[in-house]
């Protein structure tokens, strides 16, 4: 059993030596790389800010991985952010709500909408493509039913200081995300939840015959990544200082890459938050590198989707051949 | 009983009552439904020209279902056919503005289609990526390379000739009406009684008793997926030539209606079991309800809404059916 275990922890520690160790070697390689292509890349007025761009996305890619790894997907995310910035926005402006509970309608309606698709996916047994396939187009039609196009602007000052103030010379919202970093990382790799999802992902009829909370687990997964998507919608408002019901559009693309280039496996039953993390890291670098060398943000959502492709074909063929 | 159920194959042999609770019929029943109950509200609905446009309009989707179906039935999924029909629209479009032959106009966006999801095809079925993180990738390779390139421009200034959609066949029958009920049909006839059609069913409902019964589960997917580009590059040209310019972005959530209009259509997300004929009464009844919200005076905005609440309930419908199915067979 012990022997059983160390092998197992072993073995692990060289996958995680071989992903990780490349993935961080590359992240080196690309920030002098790009540091030596452009004078202003490598300054910390430029990361501190990428670091607040790339909140956003860093808040969704936390609990996708999780996802990931129990062998589900949620492209749902990017239509919850956008129906969380205008419910934001409609509860304080149309219904005359206080900006405090705004914000908290605007989480719970996050986490609510999660909790739609876990339980349609737990208890009804749909498959996790198809459900937030549909959700995606029913909350995105939601935020444009709402907002009818119409944006909110005009918030108090204070509520900037989230996605444009500064703590001791950090951006605040990079602060949230490196205190989210550190509790997922701490509950996948620590807890007993984080251990399920993995056994989950491994074989979810393994893992139920155990007596594992499969149902519950999985319904957490997807409640958190709603209420995350939430939480993003709310840096990203106060960051833009608007409300628009197409915000968000595409931020499944860059959590999933982000996740899937951090060497989660699509398949499930494998990954970590550091991947997650340096996956992050990555792309936004790629996106800062390519704007500074002059390429157009269209442009740069075509690397990412060729990176994303490419990521997963040079992990299943590392798989493979280690099989 | 058989994993495979083979549509039309059950009702062949059930009552007369249960024939008509398919879905196909269930769709037809209600189109007719919704245009009268709509025509009562709002006579205006039910005029000649607003029924013209709204089959002409919507054609495209209806075809494009079609490919999105025969995919979604061999158990796999392509959310970049949205963004894949706006590169193709564009190429034919730059084609005929650049003065090429009209045959290569409409040939090109074919073939372009073919190769793209041909790829994609050997992708998921050769290396076993999931064709969700596939097509996601492509959806953002096409879209991004489309913006980049053309810059968002319009193209304007299409040569007559180019109007696919202008040719009245008898005189009377626009196009891409036609288009859409030859394609359905062709593809319905090819999928119930043609070996290889039949090898698309068996694929998505059991790939390894497919292969045991000398079906490629891989080439079958490969095909479906060629298909698929196929019929999204007749869609594209249908979108491109029923005006006089192509717009760089297409309708947003494009693919999100074509797939609302596969699974509306009685396509089972589990593989397996679907009709084309469906499909294309779905996407019929999709353009119907957004045409209809706007008679009704309800804004427009809320049509994805609209859209979303339809594909989750009968996605919802579709298991739960499923479920008491397997139930009752085991009772």
């Amino acid at each position: 059993m012990t022997a059983v275990a160390t092998s197992r922890r072993a073995s692990r520690a060289r996958v995680f030596l071989r992903h990780e160790t490349i993935l961080a070697a590359m992240l080196v390689v690309a920030l002098f790389g790009l540091g030596l292509f452009n004078d202003r890349f490598l300054t910390v007025d430029n990361l501190l800010n990428q670091g607040r761009l790339m909140t956003e996305i860093g808040l969704i890619a936390l609990p996708m991985t999780f996802v990931i790894i129990t062998g589900g997907i949620d492209v749902s995310v990017g239509a919850i952010v956008g129906l969380c910035a205008i419910v934001l926005g409609y509860s304080w402006k149309n219904l005359g709500f206080p900006l405090p509970l705004a914000v908290v309608c605007s989480l719970g309606v996050g986490a609510a909408a999660g909790f739609a698709n876990g339980f349609i996916i737990t208890r009804i047994k749909v498959p996790a493509i198809i459900t937030t396939i549909a959700t995606l187009t029913l909350f995105r039609g939601l935020a444009e039913g709402i907002s009818q196009a119409h944006s909110v602007r005009g918030y108090p000052d204070w509520f900037y200081f989230l996605g444009q103030g500064d703590v001791f010379g950090v951006p605040t919202q990079l602060l949230v995300l490196l205190i989210a970093i550190v509790v997922f990382g701490v509950a996948l790799d620590r807890t007993s939840f984080g251990r399920t999802l993995y056994a989950i992902g491994s074989n979810e009829m393994a893992a139920r015959f155990s007596a594992l909370p499969v149902d519950r687990v999985k319904l957490a997964a997807y409640t958190l990544s709603g209420l995350t998507s939430g939480l993003s919608a709310l840096v990203l408002v106060s960051r833009v200082t608007t409300t628009r019901s197409d915000m968000g559009m595409g931020y499944e693309l860059d959590a999933i890459a982000a996740v899937v280039l951090g060497g989660t496996s699509i398949f499930g039953g494998s990954g970590t938050i550091w991947g997650t993390v340096i996956g992050l890291v990555m792309i936004q670098l790629l996106k800062n590198g390519l704007a500074l060398t002059g390429v157009k943000g269209d442009a740069t959502i075509m690397v990412i989707g060729v990176v994303l492709i490419a990521s997963v074909l040079i992990a299943s063929s590392l798989q493979r051949r280690r099989v | 009983m058989s994993a495979i159920a083979l549509p039309g194959a059950a009702s062949a042999r059930a009552p007369f009552w249960r024939r008509l609770s398919s879905q196909e019929m269930l769709l037809a029943v209600a189109i007719v439904g919704l245009a009268v109950i709509v025509g009562l509200v709002n006579p205006r609905f039910l005029s000649a020209n607003n029924l013209a446009d709204l089959l002409l309009g919507n054609a495209y989707i209806a075809v494009a279902a079609i490919g999105m179906s025969m995919v979604i039935i061999t158990g796999n999924i392509d959310i970049s056919v949205g963004a894949l029909i706006g590169v193709l629209a564009t190429l034919s479009g730059s084609l005929a503005v650049a003065g090429a032959p009209i045959a290569v106009t409409w040939l090109a966006p074919l073939v372009l289609g073919v190769a793209v999801m041909g790829l994609q095809g050997v992708i998921v079925a050769y290396v076993g990526i999931p064709a969700i993180v596939v097509t996601l990738g492509m959806l953002s390779i096409l879209r991004g390379g489309l913006i980049s390139v053309t810059g968002g421009k319009w193209i304007t200034d299409l040569p007559d000739a180019f109007h696919l959609a202008d040719i009245e066949i008898f005189g009377f029958i626009p196009m891409p009406v036609a288009i859409m009920v030859v394609a359905t049909i062709v593809a319905a006839v090819w999928m119930r009684w043609w070996p290889l059609g039949r090898a698309i069913y068996a694929t998505g409902g059991n790939p390894e008793a497919a292969r045991l019964s000398g079906v490629s589960p891989h080439r079958t997917l490969v095909l479906v997926f060629m298909l698929h580009g196929f019929f999204a590059g007749i869609a594209a040209l249908l979108f491109a030539t029923q005006m006089r310019v192509i717009q760089s972005t297409t309708p947003s959530g494009l693919e999100f209606t074509i797939i609302t209009a596969s699974v509306v259509g009685g396509v089972s997300i589990l593989g397996g079991v679907g009709t084309v004929v469906g499909s294309t009464l779905a996407a019929i009844l999709i353009a119907e309800i957004t045409s209809a919200l706007v008679f009704i005076n309800v804004s427009p905005f809320w049509t994805h809404a609209v859209q979303g609440t339809l594909i989750l309930a009968t996605v919802i419908a579709d298991i739960e059916r499923r479920r008491r199915r397997r139930a009752g067979a085991v009772r």
